[in-house]
């Protein structure tokens, strides 16, 4: 280990840990452990250009491998008063690096005295995960409005952004995207591009196993942020029809010690709770 | 994209040579997904399965269901991968034939799984890549489970899940059908009514936590006045 520290008289990155990951790893899986697996989302996210801002949509499932892990996570974050992120990639990484982000971005702003930039808020982001060399697995879809009108960003991973009218990303990318492709106008009316973005979510939803549940929608524009969180339940969980409550005994008491506290009574209030 | 993978330990970057050939691995095998449940009452067996039939991340049909018919009185349900499903069964049915040939008589539940575990051993070194599960009627008209593992081994049950929301549903069952882990409850025998009933609530709940699960549910119930069959639609996300 010292050997090595000394060997290296290289600047830049250091990159020791991914490798010291890389052997864990393997030493890990020839005595069949298996090292524990970051959650993804799955995820559609998706973003478009209209006639007086941006609108930013998602779906709202987290998947651990195959199985749901949560089916109402929220995947479009906060970054300034008029700037939304969504997240898709590893969960932890998309939540983290755009809570960095925000408090950059309300950093930058009071030291400049300006509104943020959509565009400073993407170099920022891609300066960090290049950084990184794609070790973070945050792909992030920026939008927002700005002085200089509405913009979008995409942010992949290793650090390479893209600025367009409209953008997918996540595992059902392609599925939202074909709709987009088929559908989009430049300077659409709200209504238009309210279903517009809804209609590619769903796809994602329905044509994607890592996504699922809802449909998230957030509104920027020149008059502020809508953020309709639960636009819409594109899909409902069927109904239940036994009755599968318990009845008070059926889990087996095997010990019962009561121990009395000595204390005072101060103050005295009932509240009365439903008892079956 | 330059990884540093591509630079040696001076700093220098590597010098491009020819590593010499390179396995590349085609795997045989694919997972299609898919859950299937069988339960046994006393004069009724109910077999069920989902209808989704998906690979990676991607649905490839939303009415494929897994439940397949062999006799008045037997289902299996298959799930795993969907091509040795469909071998497998086309299989079972040509040896169904045969036997009725030259037996002069249906083949019944017990004598199907014990044929099913040789013909899934006979293939040990390259295996059915299927999970079944039959459910029929025995000779005496009860209800009869038999669940499979891919190479053949096969027991006797009451109630079993298989495919890939089987550790979803099974803890659920042993505790509704099998009464576990529960104290001062009457062991009341399942009705048909209950059961189904059972099965689908089980199934609902399968598919909001497992992406491979949803769709349609298939139930196929199978007493002596033969098979009746119902589809129930699931969660399509």
């Amino acid at each position: 280990m010292l050997q090595s520290l000394s060997q290296r008289e290289t600047g830049g990155f250091n990159f020791e840990n991914s490798r010291r990951n890389a052997e864990l790893e393997s030493s890990l899986s020839e005595n069949g452990f298996k090292g524990p697996n970051p959650r993804k989302t799955g995820t559609t996210i998706a973003g478009l250009v209209y006639k007086d801002g941006v609108i930013l949509g998602a779906d709202t499932r987290a998947t651990d491998d195959m199985v749901v892990a949560d089916k109402n996570c929220m995947k479009i974050h906060y970054i300034a008063p008029t700037i939304y992120c969504c997240g898709a990639g590893v969960a932890a990484d998309a939540e983290i690096t755009t809570q960095i982000m925000a408090s950059n971005v309300e950093l930058h702003s009071l030291n400049t005295g300006r509104r943020p930039l959509v565009a400073m808020v993407t170099r920022q982001l891609k300066q960090m995960l290049f950084r990184y060399q794609g070790q973070i697995g945050a792909s992030l879809i920026v939008g927002g409005v700005d002085v200089t009108g509405p913009q979008l960003y995409s942010v992949f991973p290793h650090g390479s952004y893209d600025k367009l009218p409209f953008l997918t990303m996540g595992s059902g990318a392609a599925a939202a995207v074909s709709v987009f492709e088929d559908r989009f106008k430049p300077n659409m009316e709200l209504q238009e591009a309210l279903s517009l973005v809804r209609d590619a979510v769903a796809a994602g939803i329905f044509c994607d196993l890592g996504s699922g549940s809802n449909v998230d929608l957030c509104v920027i524009s020149q008059s502020g942020v809508d953020f309709k969180r639960g636009y819409e339940q594109a899909a409902t969980r069927g109904q239940r029809g036994g009755d599968y409550r318990y009845k008070r005994g059926t889990t087996a008491v095997i010990n019962k010690t009561i121990t009395n506290l000595s204390l005072e009574l101060v103050q005295e209030s009932v509240q009365t709770m439903d008892q079956d | 994209m330059l990884s540093s993978l591509s630079f040696g330990d001076t700093g220098k970057m590597k010098e491009y040579h020819y590593t010499g050939a390179v396995e590349h691995r085609f795997s045989p095998y694919a997972f299609n997904g898919g859950t299937v449940l069988a339960v046994a009452g006393e004069d009724f067996a109910i077999v069920a399965s989902d209808t989704r039939l998906s690979e990676g991340y991607s649905i490839h049909c939303r009415d494929s269901p897994k439940c397949y018919k062999l006799t008045d009185t037997t289902v299996i349900g298959c799930s795993g991968f969907h091509g040795d499903c469909l071998t497998l069964t086309k299989i079972i049915d040509a040896r169904l034939k045969m036997y009725k040939h030259s037996n002069n008589k249906m083949m019944t539940s017990g004598a199907i799984a014990a044929m099913l575990s040789t013909i899934l051993y006979g293939r040990r070194f390259f295996p059915y890549y299927v999970y079944n599960i039959i459910g029929g009627l025995d000779e005496e008209g009860k209800g009869a489970v038999y669940s499979f593992d891919p190479v053949g081994s096969y027991q006797r049950d009451t109630y079993k899940a298989g495919g890939s929301a089987s550790a979803m549903l099974q803890p659920l069952l042993d505790n509704q059908i099998g009464f576990k882990n529960m104290e001062g409850v009457q062991h009341v025998p399942l009705t048909k009514e209950k059961a189904v009933q059972l099965v689908k609530d089980v199934f609902v709940s399968a598919a909001e936590r497992d992406v491979y699960t949803g769709d349609a549910l298939r139930i196929c119930l199978i007493t002596k006045e033969g098979m009746d069959e119902q589809t129930i639609p699931l969660r399509r996300d």
